[in-house]
């Protein structure tokens, strides 16, 4: 039994010929903050959704606080306590935002199956739902419809849907993509706040943002780990740099 | 300290399953109509039957989202179940209807378990195929539905043994309005909790209620077992109303036109059914004078028109009115 | 024995001569759905369409069969263009619903307006005297009219599948059934691919409906009568293949016609039991992309 908060064995997952994930064996410690970074193409996203649910290995084993997930739905993982947001927002957009984080909040406490009582009269789900919203400071635009807001702003609501299932283990999806520049500071922040008893997985390109936020950093190409390590270690290592300068335009 | 702020959004969020003052008056205009208009009582009990047919298909459509060309089928079933019943000595309507909806809910969670493990293309295909397929059995299962001939021999006892179903359709009016509003009642309660909440969510974003952790495939089927014990039910009261049962009831023509009710009225705004239904069969006696065929034309018509022009109903019509008045006063 | 021989041969050449009404008519079906991912409840309306053009022209214009097939598949083309212009064209990418029942406000009016032009009943079909009566192929005689559907219908396949496969019309149907947006990446006018698509697939039903009149009778509720079986040939066969609906249409047809011919007192409910089976083992159907 492993005290990681999450950890892949031999992760594998082929779609025919194409191999998305090549034998990955990752752990992710109990407030961890980690991220994975890599070049285009390199599988992170798809590492996400292996270990979120939403897409079922070839072969290997998926842990989540030392017990085997492997064979769990989506939703199963996310009652153990793993939560994501998507590369694109995955949101309920004709719903408001409070509206749209309560549904996070009220399956979490387990009433959202409930056919009786109002879903307006929970007053500790939408409470707690709107202290999350006052948290990452959207509680201004709590009543009005997702789609009406800004896609930074949406990215917010995005972080909050997340939060509201009070997970053990985050893996935000390129938590700052398409956000513009100016408004990725807020990102940073909120990220930056997050409690030590989440442990924090995050995909990312923006390297400002990686070094920033991460104390260990894992690359991965084609599917395979190439090398794990400290953001220093990172930063020096010449395999990363061959990787990444392979890819950037000549000056 | 966040206290104010706090309470206002809480009390918008739960101001919206209060009753409100408009919701009486469908109930006040179905007892006007009872005083006012007493020659068009026999009319008027279908009318609300099926409104109720018309509610539960609301229920998977406007609500989770599951586009179904086959309730029917369980309106269907309903109605031969009862049918049967009161065809074979046991004729008190409210054994009839209880059954009605046990066996109507019974199919529903059955084809409700097979069929929403898939989507789009596949679950419409499948809710055709599932009520065609009863369609076909019902009409070879000669001797239990009376085949292409219908159900004879229906025999229906007086409403909890006191009022007898009359010419007038006086009986089969408020027998009809006091399941309607039973009906309305469950529907109700389900779409404003946590539950129907939920089911919104699940026809926004499926993606994201997996990834919040909803058990979507349980709650879908849940529903549409409700809705089809609510169709069954709608079905036993048009067989017991009428004392007919034929293989119409469960034709893919009825749950289109069923579909189209509800469309004209709104869907997913829980009145839709109330206000779709009334008009659509009410506008299709009127113009019963004329050959039946031109009325398709003209809802074929409507259909297309009202696709290319946005479909949020009548009551969709009313939101943008209300809110063009609304931006108007300021 | 003998009869039971006998039956089977009689089985297989009705159904197949059924199955091939089904492909003409499914097949532009098929395309169009992988296509443009459509759900077109309409399609019908082309055959019948077809079938009734056909039957006019030749009950009231005297136009010789040879003729008016094709008078009528090009008729029911210049139909389609619009209807695909302004109809179906805003909905792409639109909602399934919004797709029912605009196709289904269609399928209502092509009833209404068969029965108003054409009156309730079904047109009477009148094959050429050259491909009337009876073949003989020794011990068995078959209808002429029918060998000749199945004739044509397998001409048809390899046509299709060749142009499929060999044309560049083809090529790019393939391309962007795969791959909508790589296919206009790549410099393919997907809108007028659809345009053409569209006709070329609302033509083949027309042959179908016109070919079909003998199997299927030409009256006003064809559309919404044959609805099921087109869609259960496209569904389990797979959107967007010629392969598929031609193989289901041939399973369809055979077992349709082996049921009601062995088991009439079941009907076509086998048939439908048969199609959840397959499309809950591949809901994508049998030849679908995955």
């Amino acid at each position: 039994m492993s005290g990681a908060a999450l950890e892949t064995r031999a992760l594998c997952k082929s779609f025919g010929a194409l191999t998305v994930a090549h034998a990955i064996d990752f752990q992710l410690a109990p407030g961890a903050r980690h991220a994975l970074i890599g070049p285009n193409g390199a599988g992170k996203t798809s590492f996400v959704n292996l270990v979120s649910g939403a897409l079922a290995p070839s072969t290997g084993q998926i842990l989540l606080g030392g017990h085997d997930v492997t064979r769990l739905s989506q939703a199963q993982r996310v009652k153990r306590g793993l939560a994501r947001t998507f590369q694109i927002n995955q949101l309920f957009r004709a719903l408001t935002v409070l509206e749209n984080v309560t549904l996070a909040v009220s399956e979490r406490h387990g009433v959202a199956g409930d056919f009786f009582r109002p879903a307006g009269k929970r007053r500790a789900v939408i409470e707690e739902a709107h202290a999350l919203l006052e948290r990452l400071g959207i509680a201004g635009e709590a009543l009005r419809p997702v789609r009406e807001l800004a896609y930074g702003r949406q990215r917010l609501v995005e972080i909050a849907v997340a939060l509201g299932l009070d997970p053990k283990v985050l893996l935000l999806d390129e938590p700052a993509a398409g956000v513009p520049s100016g408004e990725t500071g807020t990102i940073i922040d909120i990220i930056e706040r997050l409690g030590p008893e989440i442990a924090l997985l995050i995909i990312e390109h923006d390297m400002e943002l990686v070094f920033r936020l991460a104390r260990r950093i894992t690359v991965l190409v084609q599917g395979a780990i190439l090398v794990e390590g400290t953001p220093q270690e990172i930063a020096a290592d010449p395999r990363v740099r061959e990787v990444y300068l392979g890819e950037r335009a000549h000056p | 300290m966040t206290q104010g702020r706090d309470t206002g959004a809480t009390a918008l969020f739960a101001r919206r399953h209060r009753l409100r003052l408009a919701e009486l008056l469908p109930w006040l205009l179905a007892v006007a109509v009872y005083f006012v208009f007493p020659d068009y009582l026999a009319l008027g009990a279908q009318v609300l039957a099926t409104v109720l047919f018309g509610l539960s298909v609301d229920l998977v459509l406007g609500y989770a989202g599951i586009v179904t060309l086959g309730h029917a089928a369980f309106y269907g079933v309903g109605a031969y179940t009862a049918g049967y019943l009161a065809a074979h000595g046991v004729g008190a309507p409210a054994v009839g209807l209880l059954a009605a909806i046990a066996m109507a809910g019974l199919a529903g969670f059955l084809s409700g378990l097979v069929i929403l493990r898939t989507q789009g293309l596949s679950i419409l295909m499948l809710t055709l195929v599932v009520c065609v397929m009863l369609q076909e059995a019902a009409n070879k299962l000669t001797s239990i539905t009376g085949g292409a001939d219908g159900l004879q021999g229906m025999d229906v006892s007086p409403v909890l043994g006191i009022f007898d179903f009359d010419l007038y359709g006086k009986t089969a009016y408020c027998y009809a309005l006091v399941v309607l509003f039973f009906g309305w009642a469950v529907a109700r309660i389900i779409v404003h909790s946590s539950f129907g909440r939920s089911l919104t969510g699940i026809r926004e974003n499926v993606a994201r209620m997996h990834a919040i952790g909803s058990p979507v495939f349980f709650r879908l089927v849940t529903i549409y077992t409700i809705s089809a014990a609510m169709a069954g039910a709608a079905g036993a009261l048009i067989a017991q109303t009428t004392q007919l049962v034929a293989l119409n009831s469960l034709s893919i023509e009825l749950s289109g036109t069923i579909l189209v009710m509800v469309i004209l009225g709104g869907v997913g705004r829980l009145y839709g059914a109330f206000i779709g239904v009334p008009l659509y069969m009410i506008a299709q006696d009127r113009f019963s004078e004329i050959d039946p065929t031109d009325w398709y034309f003209w809802i074929g018509l409507l259909l297309v028109l009202v696709v290319a022009f946005g479909r949020g109903g009548v009551l969709g019509l009313v939101d943008a009115l209300a809110r063009r008045l609304g931006r108007g006063r300021r | 024995m003998d009869t039971a021989v006998s039956a089977a041969i009689s089985i297989a050449f009705h159904g197949t001569a059924f199955a091939m009404v089904l492909y003409l008519v499914s097949v532009g079906l098929s395309v169009t759905m992988g296509l443009m991912g459509f759900v077109n409840l309409a399609h019908g309306v082309f055959a019948v369409a077809g079938g009734y053009f056909m039957t006019t022209l030749m009950g009231q214009f005297g136009v010789p069969f040879a003729l008016a097939v094709p008078g009528a598949m090009i008729a029911v083309a210049a139909l389609a263009v619009p209807l695909e212009r302004f109809l179906y064209r805003p909905l792409y990418g639109a909602d399934e619903l919004d797709q029912v029942l605009m196709t289904m406000g269609l399928v209502f009016m092509s009833v209404a307006i068969g029965k108003y032009f054409w009156g309730p009943t079904a047109q009477p079909f009148f094959p050429p005297p050259a491909l009337s009566g009876q073949l003989d192929f020794g011990t068995r005689s078959f209808p002429a009219y029918r060998s000749f559907l199945i004739g044509s219908g397998a001409v048809l396949v390899t046509l299709l599948w060749l142009g499929l496969e060999r044309t560049r019309f083809g090529a790019q149907i393939r391309a962007a059934v795969d791959n909508r947006r790589m296919a206009q990446s790549v410099g393919i006018n997907t809108a007028r691919l659809f345009t053409v698509a569209f006709a070329f697939g609302s033509a083949l039903a027309a042959l179908g409906g016109a070919l079909g009149a003998d199997i299927l009778a030409i009256d006003p509720g064809y559309a919404l009568e044959h609805l099921v079986y087109f869609l259960i040939v496209v569904s389990v066969g797979g959107l967007g293949t010629i392969r598929g609906p031609f193989v289901a249409a041939m399973l369809l047809g055979i077992s349709d016609t082996a049921f009601k011919y062995l088991l009439p007192e079941f009907g076509a409910f086998f048939i439908y039991a048969l199609t959840m089976a397959v499309l809950l083992w591949k809901p994508r159907g049998l030849f679908g992309q995955a």
